[in-house]
C-alpha cells in the first residue's frame, strides 16, 4: 500500500476543483442551515438547477453569463416555490418536501419527455468552451510528483476559490448586518423575533432563497469542470456531502464551510485509497472485492456523519456554545 | 489528462453511469406468419431500469428500431401492446416484456418480440381505469403498511425517521435470502425477514436513539443522525452483500392473471390488497382495544402526561419501533413481490411514504392508513393521463397541495403543525 500516494490524492481533492464547488455550495446551505436553522435537504437541486440553466442556455445558444443568469434565478424560484407552503410550519416538513422536491427534479431532468431540452439520461455536453477560451494559464502540467493539476483545472479551481472567496466576504458583510443578527435570532427562537416586529416567514424564505442561489453557483462549477451535466450525479446523497462539509467545519461560522469541505475531500478521498487498497491486498477477508469499494465508502461516509452529530455536532473546531443544533 | 479527468469521476460519481460510446438496444418488428414475414412500423418500445424509463422508440415503416441506452448493464425491454395494429399480436402474451436484457459495453444488442397475427384484444378505457385502481389499491397497501410506522414513532418521539426505508429494504431483502438462498417457500421465510427487521428496530430505539434522547440532543441532529444511518444500512449492509442486481422471489413471480368482467388481477396482487386490508384492520384494533396500543396513543398524544398517568413511556416507544419496523419489512416483503427485489426500494417508497404520512397528518397511524391508500391510488390512476414518468411529480404535487391548504393532514392535530 502506498501511504504516500493516497495521501497526497487526499490533498490534490482537498484544494481541488471539487473542495472548491462544494465549499461554494457549503457558503449557501450554512446560510440556510447554520445561520437560519432550516433543514434544507433539497440542496442537490439548487446545484442541479444552477448547471443545468447554464449547460441548456448555452446548448441553445445563448451566451454563458445568460445562463448563469439562467441557473441562479431557477434556483431562487426553486426556494420560493418550496419555501412558501412549508416555512410557515415545523422544520420536518421543509426537510420532508425538500428531499422530496431535488429528487423529483432530477426524475423530471432525466425523463425522456424532458429530453429535447435535459438531454434525458445522456445530459448535456461541452457548453463551457466560452470559459476554457479565456484561460490565461498557459498549456502545461503544474505541481510535483502525483500533486499536479493541468492548467484547465487550474483555471476551473481559480473560479471556483475565488467565489468561495467572495462568498465568504459576502456572508461576513450579511451575517453582521442587521439582517444577518435577525437570521440567528430566528434560528434561536421564532417567536420572540417575531414579538419584536420582525416577519420572521420573509426572512426564512429570503434566506432559503439566496442560499438556494448560492448552492446553484457551487452546481455551475461542478458542470464547467467536467463539461457534461448529468441527472444521475445530482442524488440526494451530494445534499448530505454538503451537509456533513458545513457540520464538520462549523454549523455558523464564516469560514466553516471551507475548512469543512477541505476537511471532507481530503479524508474522503483518502478513505477511498485505503479501502481500495485494503481490499485489494486482502485485509478485509476474501467476502469484499473492487466492486465493493464504492458501496463501502458510502456506508462509512453514513458512519462517520452519525458519529459526528452524535459526539461532536459543533464541528471539528467549532465551539459548543455558539451553536445548539436544535430546530422547532 | 484522461487519468485526471477519471479521479474526477470517481470522486464524483454517486452513480456516474460511464458514457461509452454506442450501446444500443434494437430489434425489427416483424410479423411471421410461416415463411412470410411482414415489417410492423409504428410499435412503440420502452427501455427501463428498475422503474425508470431511459428511452423508447417506435419502429419505422421497415419495422427496425433502436434505443440509445446510457452504459451497460441490465435493462427491462417492454413492448408497447397497445400501439400494434389490428390483427397483429404478440405470439406468446408473456414475452411482451423482457426483464434481463444484459448489454455489454459498446455493444448493439438485438432484442426479438414475436409477433403473429392475431385478435386485438379491445381497449375499454372503463376497463383500463378499473386496473389501474386495482394496481393503485395495491401500491397504496404497501405504502400504508409501511407507513404506519414511521407516522407513529413521529408521534411518540417527533423523529422523522430517514433511515425508515431501509427498514423496508431489509425486510424484502432478508426474505429474499432466506428464500431464495435457503430455498424456504416465501411464506415462510418472509417471518424470519419481518421478526429480524422488528427485533432491529428494537435495537435501534434502546442503543441508539433512547441514549440520544437522554442526552437532550436537538431534533435536527436526530435527523441528520438518522440519515447517517441510512447510509450506513443502505450501502454497507444492503449494497455490499446483496449487489446491485435486481432480484425476484422464488414464488409467485410470474403469474397468469385472473379474469372478471373486463378487469385482470394476479392472484398475487388480490393477495396482497386482502393481506394488507386485514392487516390494517388488525393494526387498528390493536390501538384502540389493547393495552399497549391505548398507551402509543396516549404517548403520541401528550408524552407528559402519559408519563405522569403511569404510562412507562419508554417501554412504549420499544413497542412502537418493533412494531413499526415489522410492518414496514412486511410492506418491503409486499413491494418486493409485486415489483422485485432491489438495493435502493426502500428508498424509492419512503418518498410516497412521506407523501402518505404528509396527507393523512404527522403522527397519526390512521391518517398514515388513508394516505398510504390516495396517494397509491392517485399516482397509478393518472397514468391515465400522464406519462408514467410523472408519477412522483403528481404525489409531490398532492403533498404541496395539501400543505399549503391543510398542513396538519386529513386526519393530524392542529398544534403539531407549527
Amino acid at each position: 500500500m502506498d501511504v504516500g500516494k493516497i495521501l497526497i490524492d487526499g490533498l490534490r481533492a482537498a484544494v481541488g476543483v471539487p473542495a472548491a464547488a462544494f465549499a461554494v455550495s457549503a457558503v449557501g446551505l450554512n446560510l440556510q442551515f447554520g445561520y437560519t436553522g432550516l433543514l434544507n435537504f433539497g440542496h442537490v437541486g439548487s446545484m442541479l438547477l444552477g448547471a443545468y440553466g447554464l449547460a441548456i442556455t448555452v446548448d441553445l445558444g445563448g451566451p454563458m453569463w445568460l445562463g448563469v443568469v439562467a441557473g441562479i434565478g431557477a434556483a431562487v424560484l426553486f426556494g420560493l416555490a418550496l419555501g412558501y407552503p412549508t416555512l410557515r410550519l415545523r422544520a420536518d416538513f421543509l426537510a420532508i418536501t425538500t428531499i422530496a422536491a431535488s429528487e423529483i427534479l432530477r426524475l423530471v431532468f432525466r425523463s425522456e419527455f424532458a429530453r429535447p431540452l435535459t438531454g434525458g439520461v445522456f445530459g448535456i455536453q461541452s457548453f463551457a468552451d466560452g470559459f476554457f477560451a479565456l484561460n490565461p494559464y498557459p498549456d502545461g502540467v503544474y505541481g510535483l510528483g502525483t500533486f499536479r493539476f493541468d492548467e484547465r483545472q487550474l483555471w476551473v479551481m481559480t473560479l471556483g476559490w475565488l467565489l468561495v472567496g467572495l462568498g465568504l466576504a459576502a456572508t461576513r458583510r450579511l451575517v453582521y448586518s442587521p439582517w444577518g443578527r435577525t437570521l440567528k435570532a430566528v434560528r434561536e427562537d421564532e417567536d420572540a423575533t417575531a414579538s419584536l416586529g420582525k416577519n420572521v416567514f420573509l426572512i426564512k424564505l429570503q434566506s432559503l432563497m439566496l442560499g438556494g442561489a448560492i448552492g446553484a453557483l457551487g452546481g455551475m462549477v461542478l458542470a464547467i469542470d467536467q463539461q457534461n451535466v448529468n441527472p444521475d450525479f445530482f442524488q440526494p446523497i451530494v445534499t448530505f456531502y454538503v451537509y456533513t462539509i458545513v457540520i464538520m467545519g462549523g454549523a455558523a461560522t464564516i469560514t466553516g464551510p471551507v475548512i469543512g469541505a477541505v476537511l471532507f475531500w481530503f479524508l474522503f478521498e483518502a478513505m477511498d485509497g485505503f479501502v481500495g487498497a485494503a481490499v485489494e491486498l486482502g485485509w478485509l477477508g476474501p467476502w469484499f472485492d473492487s466492486t465493493d469499494v464504492g458501496p463501502i465508502r458510502f456506508a462509512v461516509f453514513g458512519l462517520g456523519l452519525m458519529l459526528l452529530m452524535i459526539f461532536r455536532p459543533q464541528g471539528i473546531l467549532g465551539s459548543r456554545e455558539e451553536l445548539m443544533i436544535d430546530a422547532r | 489528462m484522461w487519468a485526471l479527468a477519471l479521479i474526477g469521476f470517481t470522486l464524483l460519481g454517486p452513480a456516474l453511469p460511464a458514457l461509452a460510446d454506442g450501446e444500443l438496444i434494437k430489434g425489427v418488428h416483424e410479423v411471421r406468419d410461416g415463411d412470410e414475414r411482414t415489417p410492423v412500423g409504428g410499435v412503440g418500445v420502452d427501455v427501463f431500469v428498475g422503474e425508470e424509463e431511459v428511452g423508447s422508440a417506435t419502429s419505422a415503416d421497415d419495422g427496425t428500431w433502436s434505443v440509445p441506452v446510457p452504459g451497460s448493464g441490465t435493462y427491462r425491454v417492454v413492448l408497447d401492446v397497445g400501439s400494434l395494429p389490428d390483427g397483429v399480436a404478440p405470439t406468446d402474451p408473456e414475452r411482451t416484456e423482457l426483464d434481463n436484457v444484459d448489454v455489454r459495453s459498446g455493444q448493439e444488442k438485438v432484442v426479438r418480440f414475436q409477433l403473429g397475427p392475431g385478435r386485438v384484444v379491445e381497449s375499454d378505457p372503463w376497463a383500463r381505469a378499473g386496473n389501474l385502481f386495482i394496481v393503485g389499491l395495491r401500491f397504496g397497501s404497501i405504502i400504508a403498511l409501511s407507513a404506519i410506522g414511521l407516522s407513529m414513532i413521529y408521534g411518540v418521539t417527533g423523529l422523522v425517521n430517514f433511515a425508515h426505508g431501509e427498514l423496508i429494504t431489509l425486510g424484502a431483502v432478508i426474505t429474499w435470502w432466506f428464500n431464495a438462498l435457503l430455498g424456504w417457500h416465501l411464506l415462510l421465510a418472509a417471518i424470519p425477514g419481518v421478526l429480524a427487521v422488528a427485533a432491529f428496530g428494537g435495537a435501534q430505539e434502546r442503543w441508539l436513539w433512547l441514549p440520544l434522547r437522554r442526552r437532550r440532543s436537538g431534533t435536527v441532529a436526530l435527523i441528520v443522525v438518522s440519515i447517517g444511518l441510512s447510509f450506513l444500512i443502505r450501502y454497507g449492509v444492503v449494497l455490499v452483500p446483496f449487489g446491485g442486481i435486481p432480484q425476484s422471489y422464488r414464488q409467485y413471480a410470474i403469474q397468469e392473471p385472473w379474469r372478471f368482467l373486463g378487469l385482470e388481477a394476479t392472484p398475487k396482487t388480490v393477495a396482497i390488497i386482502a393481506a394488507s386490508i386485514v392487516i390494517l384492520g388488525l393494526v387498528g384494533l390493536a390501538l384502540q382495544r389493547s393495552r399497549t396500543g391505548m398507551a402509543m396513543r396516549a404517548v403520541s398524544d401528550n408524552p407528559d402526561l402519559a408519563r405522569s398517568s403511569g404510562i412507562d413511556v419508554d417501554r412504549v416507544i420499544l413497542w412502537t419501533w418493533i412494531f413499526g419496523a415489522g410492518l414496514a419489512a412486511l410492506g418491503g416483503v409486499f413491494f418486493g413481490i409485486s415489483e422485485g427485489v432491489e438495493w435502493q426500494m426502500g428508498f424509492r417508497l419512503l418518498l410516497m411514504v412521506f407523501v402518505a404520512v404528509v396527507l393523512g397528518g404527522l403522527g397519526s397511524p390512521y391518517g398514515a392508513m388513508l394516505g398510504g391508500l390516495l396517494i397509491g391510488v392517485l399516482v397509478e390512476m393518472s397514468t391515465l393521463w400522464l406519462s408514467v414518468e410523472f408519477k412522483n411529480v403528481i404525489a409531490l404535487g398532492a403533498m404541496i397541495v395539501m400543505l399549503l391548504f391543510r398542513p396538519q393532514g386529513l386526519l393530524g392535530q392542529r398544534e403539531r403543525v407549527g
